[in-house]
């Protein structure tokens, strides 16, 4: 083999590479997801800035949103204003998984930026993102009442997914709530039960 | 009518580039003295017409001529002179026609100053710097024309992206393009070598003012943009290691290698077939790097507007400009030997290590960026590469690399000479370490583990670029431009790391909730937010903070950081109060309005910063008088 040829050679790989990866450009907003279909992975994890336990089996019988990020990801930033509104419509309960973070940076970002979270879990060696499948902040998971995940954002929330993957797959009279901005008044509204310790 | 010139004499260029090609290459190859005499006209001719083409395209942007789309897409009446101009290459379509004006320029420049070169061998340059150029007029004028006109007429524009409206960023694409085109020179050198099967030490000094004046415009190409940046994006932040940073980053790393083993194959006549290869790289990344950019495989923070069609047709040209090349190596390359040997001290083997250390430092560049998209082809699921990876991965080459050049740039050529200066390179070691302890002790307080690391090298490198000036003025030595520019851009690098450890090791930072009259601290500062205005620009309005800062109580500096909304795109930009002070930036930008009167405000103070920008300056500077040695100019030999 002639040693000279080998820089060809990387190349036509290159080629093949850059050749699928077109092919597949417009596809880039729809991220699959091994999860989607599946139960949501069970975990158990500190609240940040608490010394109790958030169990995710909590949250069973309702629709949630869990929201991977860290102080670490310039896209967690870009997206925080729209997860402020979303946790402002108060359709669902929102929960943030804190992803290898320090707890003190983590705490002083939801402090200064505003919290749209109703718990957060301190995932601080990102082995519960692992479960989750998680490949890099922000994500956003969509689980259903039953414990399935419906559906995963890969990249920040922006008003557009939200609307069409989001509050489309949640059922009617959830998403309405979001148009009609209800006040807390709701009985069926978004309770989270942080049981200490397990 | 003007869009018409424009779009018709795009068409002239097209012709022109192939007619510049044909004869180029099909003249010397079929020996017909005539076709080969005819490549140089063919150049004019090319750039007349291409300079008409974007012209006529300014003048539609000075002429708010909104019945063409790309004007109406990309600029507003109320735009400023100055961004009118720039929106030219403010977007996909003007980008390719400054790019493909560059390229003929450069070629043009080459025409010129070959006379000396044997006419064959000159004529296979332009021709291979042809057949670049009609990929290119071809691709602008098939997927991408900018003269397209727009029915009806739109009676306002759209107006140019708020992030470009920036005179750091009007000057960016020009920078870079000169210097990605720059290596289609080198490139084309290489091909006509390669087509001959001789390379030879005369080459060598052809191929290098031209490769060290093209890195020298990347160099001051990715400064700007990353000063860009870090007023502009409102973090800053200087560097993201982002797929379309890469792609500028990547040919630096191997047009850098370049540089050197050129140096080798001047002086010695080896490394010919490697030197060869990375002529070919730099420029076939460079072509790779558009390629990431325009067609959408890589999404990114600079996401242009991306388009499959445009994708196919850039890797078609890739295809057959680099499969082109490599395949001429494959079976050129062989033939080239080099018969000379040298010793492990020598310079030879410290610019070998130099180049090995600095593909290796590109090749972890290049996995990281392309790791997501090859992920993703081979069915693995999405996946993003960021600082955690690029951080190590180039450092470890890099770290190395330097201690190299402090010691390296004193060695001789086919002996270790080093003992000769053993005692001057000690000594600029020790200045850098006691330089360093004073630093990480006097001026600063704390260190990571890395930083001590950081200066010393840094600090050793500028001492010992300046040894051999100094040791030459002392002795009434001649003081060529070659050792000149090679003292100040080894300088320059050395500054460049010293600032940048500097940065990441003592920037204090941190995000304050502020209401006006209220202040947060971050470590021994004060940020205090004195009023709110809102003030009116040519095109947005803004909100602008009043921000004092002080320093152990005493006022250092008066901060303005806007929040602009533009009107026509309805975008929100953040404009950063920067005090830029000897030493540091005091840095404010307005974040989010929090409820309640209170803004989020981004404080940092950044030391040394300023000089991670005036570092690649002088790396360019170096390179620029490196490059007009005087052995370059006059009248050079005749080719062996």
């Amino acid at each position: 083999m002639n040693r000279f040829l080998l820089p060809a050679g990387v190349f036509v790989l290159l080629v093949v590479v850059l050749f699928v990866g077109i092919q597949r450009a417009p596809q880039k907003t729809v991220i699959p997801s091994a999860l989607i279909g599946k139960p949501a992975p069970a975990f158990t994890l500190p609240v940040l800035g608490s010394a109790d336990e958030f169990d995710s089996a909590s949250l069973r019988g309702q629709w949630y949103l869990l929201n991977v990020w860290g102080t670490w990801c310039p896209e967690c930033r870009n997206e925080h204003d729209m997860l402020l509104e979303i946790a402002r419509t108060d359709v669902l309960p929102m929960v943030g998984l804190n992803w290898k973070d320090d707890d003190a940076s983590a705490l002083e970002w939801l402090r200064v930026l505003g919290d749209p979270y109703d718990v957060t879990a301190a995932d601080r060696e990102g082995r519960v993102a692992i479960d989750w499948g998680v490949y890099g902040a922000p994500e956003t998971f969509l689980v259903n009442d039953l414990g399935v995940v419906v559906y995963k954002h890969v990249g920040p929330m922006t008003p557009e997914i939200w609307a069409r993957e989001f509050l489309a797959r949640l059922p009617k009279a959830s998403a309405d709530r979001s148009n009609v901005q209800a006040s807390g008044a709701d009985t069926s509204g978004a309770a989270i039960a942080i049981g200490a310790g397990s | 009518m003007i869009a018409e010139i424009g779009h018709f004499t795009l068409i002239l260029a097209l012709l022109a580039a192939l007619a510049q090609s044909f004869f180029g290459l099909a003249g010397p190859g079929l020996e017909r003295p005539s076709w080969t005499q005819a490549t140089r006209p063919a150049v004019w001719v090319q750039f007349l017409v291409t300079t008409l083409s974007l012209a006529m395209l300014v003048a539609v942007f000075v002429q708010n001529d909104f019945s063409v789309e790309y004007v109406a897409a990309n600029s507003n009446s109320a735009l400023p002179l100055l961004y009118r101009v720039s929106a030219v290459w403010g977007a996909h379509e003007g980008s390719l026609l400054l790019w493909a004006w560059i390229l003929v320029a450069w070629t043009l420049a080459v025409a010129l100053l070959s006379r000396s070169l044997p006419e064959p061998f000159a004529a296979r340059v332009l021709g291979v710097l042809g057949l670049i150029s009609v990929g290119f007029l071809a691709f602008t004028l098939f997927t991408s024309n900018p003269f397209l006109r727009l029915d009806p007429a739109a009676p306002d524009g759209r107006d140019l992206n708020p992030l470009l409206q920036d005179p750091a960023l009007a000057a960016h694409p020009p920078m870079l393009y000169a210097g990605y085109v720059g290596l289609a020179v080198a490139f084309a050198f290489a091909c006509a070598a390669m087509i001959e099967g001789r390379l030879d030490q005369t080459w060598a000094r052809w191929t290098r003012p031209w490769t060290t004046v093209a890195w020298a415009f990347l160099s001051i190409g990715i400064a700007l943009g990353s000063w860009w940046a870090y007023y502009e994006l409102g973090w800053g932040g200087y560097w993201f290691w982002d797929p379309v940073e890469n792609a500028s980053f990547m040919p630096w790393l191997v047009a850098t290698a370049l540089i050197h083993s050129l140096a080798v194959t001047e002086k010695r006549g080896l490394f010919k077939s490697w030197t060869l290869l990375l002529a070919i790289m730099a420029f076939s990344l460079s072509l790779l790097g558009t390629f990431l950019v325009r067609s959408g495989v890589l999404v990114s923070v600079h996401s242009f507007a991306a388009d499959p069609a445009r994708g196919m047709f850039i890797l078609a040209f890739l295809v057959i400009i680099i499969g082109g090349a490599l395949t001429l190596y494959a079976w050129r390359a062989p033939l080239l030997r080099s018969e000379a040997g040298f010793e492990f001290t020598s310079r030879e083997s410290f610019l070998l290590f130099n180049n090995i250390l600095l593909v290796v430092a590109a090749a972890a560049v290049f996995v990281g960026t392309m790791a997501p998209l090859i992920s993703d082809a081979l069915g693995l699921g999405t996946l993003s590469v960021g600082r955690q990876y690029f951080d190590p991965v180039f450092l470890l080459p890099s770290l190395p690399l330097l201690a190299l050049a402090a010691v390296g740039i004193h060695s001789g050529w086919k002996k270790g000479r080093i003992s000769d200066r053993r005692q001057s390179i000690l000594l600029a070691l020790l200045g850098g370490v006691l330089l360093t302890l004073v630093l990480v002790l006097g001026v600063w307080e704390g260190a990571k583990i890395l930083t001590p690391v950081g200066f010393a090298l840094g600090l050793w490198l500028m001492l010992s670029a300046l040894i051999d000036p100094i040791d030459r003025w002392r002795r009434k030595l001649s003081m060529t431009r070659a050792v000149i520019g090679m003292a100040i851009a080894h300088l320059g690098l050395g500054l460049f790391v010293v600032s940048i450890t500097a940065v990441e090791s003592y920037t204090s930072e941190r995000d304050l909730a502020l209401a006006v009259g209220e202040s947060g601290r971050i470590d021994q500062f004060e940020y205090r937010l004195e009023g709110l205005s809102t003030v009116e620009g040519p095109n947005y309005d803004a909100l602008r903070g009043e921000i004092r800062v002080f320093e152990n109580g005493k006022e250092i500096g008066l901060l303005h950081p806007e929040k602009r909304n533009y009107w026509v795109q309805r975008q929100v930009m953040t404009e950063a109060g920067i005090d830029i002070q000897l030493g540091r930036d005091i840095f404010a930008a307005l974040g989010e309005d929090l409820g309640a009167g209170r803004w989020s405000v981004r404080a940092q103070v950044r030391p040394l910063i300023n000089y991670v920008w005036f570092a690649a300056f002088l790396m360019a500077l170096g390179g620029v008088i490196a490059a007009t040695d005087r052995r370059y100019r006059g009248r050079p030999e005749p080719a062996a």
